[in-house]
């Protein structure tokens, strides 16, 4: 099992925590994981990916050129990354603001209206746990319960009150997959 | 210890704490700035003082001073920054003092980019700043090894009364892996050289002025003595499938992890590949780099520079065989298959 991911986005939307939090699951069902990202020096707004890997093997090279599986957040990362994904490898993408599906043959495709979900649950920012827990669903690169004592671990102490709502959003982006 | 998930630069950061080491001086510069942040919050919890300075060349004249007591000390910056700290490093240097000293290498010349870059290795291992010395430098490749080498890095400068350098680049700064970190804190040695306060004692001086030719030289000759024994004990080198490797790739700190990658896909098509990784680049695991290459018939240097540890590796070899280099420039990143279509390449034509 070795999985590379690209997960990329607007900067803001979240998707260095999404990155961590995978890595840090798979870390606790010890496998071996890496986490990058790549950003500007802009907060907010801007593009923002991050590489991660999760493996059963050590990890040569942490930084994914060519990813297994492209999680796209919007419109303009879903084409910048589209053409770098592995052959049968896979996307999963936000539709509500990436409306144009992936073109390519020979890939696998996941569209989850990720912000539609999150505004359901009253709560936009979320979207990052919507598509991941889509993403753990369809894949079971590592399994929900890690996520969720992940979540425990990446949160910082002051945002530990948004556990219940960010396990909402996990829980309603796997149920999309079902 | 359980494993923690941490980026390299905090990973580094703790590791210091773990190495006895309660002071930090610094000025903030991206892409290390995480080290200043998580020891504003963490030295204070143990007994230490973090100071943000108002230059680089405050802080590194602070460091010399704190080395001074015979405090374990480090600083930690980013290209520019290192620059600006290099008369410093060269009195350090030139009184004997230990520190440590982190660069975590970013694309230059000049203000350059925040993006990941190796261009720095010349002037940590030869050319810091004025004078005949030497830092000692060593080259992590992973976030466990930011920690690891740290750790080792004040062992090294305390033995030897000189600062040590890790270098590191934003790549293993800013990436985060698990690290665990050993419960065992080693102890600092005695320093009876340290100023102190000289009560009940005769006083110690320390300065870097000789005016007298003789005196400075005899100076020199312990410094070049001290530079002779860590060649003598503390080079290393991590050698990867090179028994029989016909093509070496020379790789150092994150590119080697790039390399891995390309040597073992070399490998699975049926290329007899292997890695050669330096991780003490001064001193320089010149016997290491010989052996690692007995039997190729070519080797490729691959940095993200333009071609500057290539030469020690052409000093290393003695011209036996082709030495090419590959490099990248201003924070640009090779891929694992453009390592490979240079692999490849030789191949086809080692001489060329």
């Amino acid at each position: 099992m070795n999985h590379e991911l690209i997960l990329a986005g607007f900067g803001g939307q979240g998707i260095m925590f999404a990155g961590q939090l995978l890595a840090y699951a798979g870390m606790l069902e010890d496998k071996h994981v890496s986490w990058i990202p790549s950003y500007g020096p802009e907060m907010r707004g801007g593009t923002a990916n991050c590489s991660v890997v999760v493996s059963d093997k050590e990890i040569s090279c942490p930084i994914v050129t060519e990813p297994s599986i492209l999680v796209a957040l919007n419109m303009p990362s879903l084409e910048k990354f589209e053409p770098s994904v592995q052959e049968k490898g896979l996307i999963v993408y936000n539709s509500s603001l990436a409306v144009q599906p992936p073109s390519r043959n020979g890939i696998d495709t996941l569209a989850v209206p990720g912000n539609k979900i999150a505004e359901e649950l009253g709560n936009s920012r979320v979207v990052n746990m919507v598509m991941v827990g889509a993403l753990v669903e369809k894949t079971g690169l590592v399994s929900m319960d890690s996520v969720f004592a992940a979540l425990e671990k990446v949160l910082p102490e002051h945002r530990r009150h948004l556990i219940p709502l960010n396990k909402s959003a996990l829980e309603a982006g796997a149920e999309r997959c079902k | 210890m359980a494993k923690l998930l941490m980026e390299g630069n905090q990973a580094l950061a703790e590791a210091a704490i773990h190495a006895g080491c309660r002071y930090f001086f610094g000025y903030p510069i991206t892409p290390q700035s995480e080290i200043p942040e998580y020891l504003s919050r963490r030295l204070p919890q143990v007994g230490g003082v973090y100071l943000q300075a108002e230059s680089e060349v405050s802080a590194i004249n602070m460091v010399f001073g704190a080395a001074g007591t015979g405090a374990r000390v480090f600083t930690a910056s980013s290209s520019p920054g290192i620059s600006l700290m290099s008369e410093g490093i060269s009195y350090i240097a030139a009184c004997e003092l230990p520190c440590v000293l982190v660069n975590v290498q970013r694309g230059g010349p000049g203000l350059g980019n925040i993006a990941p870059s190796q261009a720095d290795y010349n002037q940590a291992t030869k050319g810091i700043g004025h004078g005949d010395f030497h830092l000692l430098v060593l080259a992590p490749n992973s976030v466990q090894e930011m920690a690891d080498l740290t750790i080792w890095a004040f062992d090294l400068a305390d033995k030897y009364r000189n600062p040590v350098m890790v270098l590191s680049d934003g790549i293993l700064g800013q990436m985060m892996e698990p690290v665990e970190f050993s419960e065992e804190i080693p102890e600092p040695p005695e320093k009876p050289w340290a100023v102190t306060g000289a009560s009940g004692r005769k006083r110690n001086i320390i300065n870097s002025l000789h005016i007298a030719p003789e005196v400075l030289e005899a100076r020199n000759l312990k410094l070049q003595a001290k530079y002779a024994a860590a060649k003598e004990n503390e080079c290393r080198c991590e050698n990867y499938l090179t028994e029989d490797a016909e093509l070496v790739v020379a790789a150092f700190g994150s590119c080697a992890r790039i390399a891995k990658a390309a040597v073992e896909e070399a490998r699975s098509q049926g290329i007899k590949a292997g890695l050669c990784r330096p991780i003490t680049v001064w001193p320089f695991p010149e016997a290491a780099v010989a052996e690692a290459c007995k039997n190729a018939r070519a080797c490729i240097v691959t940095e993200m520079n333009e071609g500057q540890m290539v030469y020690d590796i052409r000093l290393a070899l003695k011209d036996r065989i082709p030495v090419h280099s590959f490099g990248k420039m201003g924070g640009v990143i090779p891929t694992p298959n453009q390592i490979l279509d240079e692999i490849k390449k030789l191949e086809v034509k080692p001489g060329v």
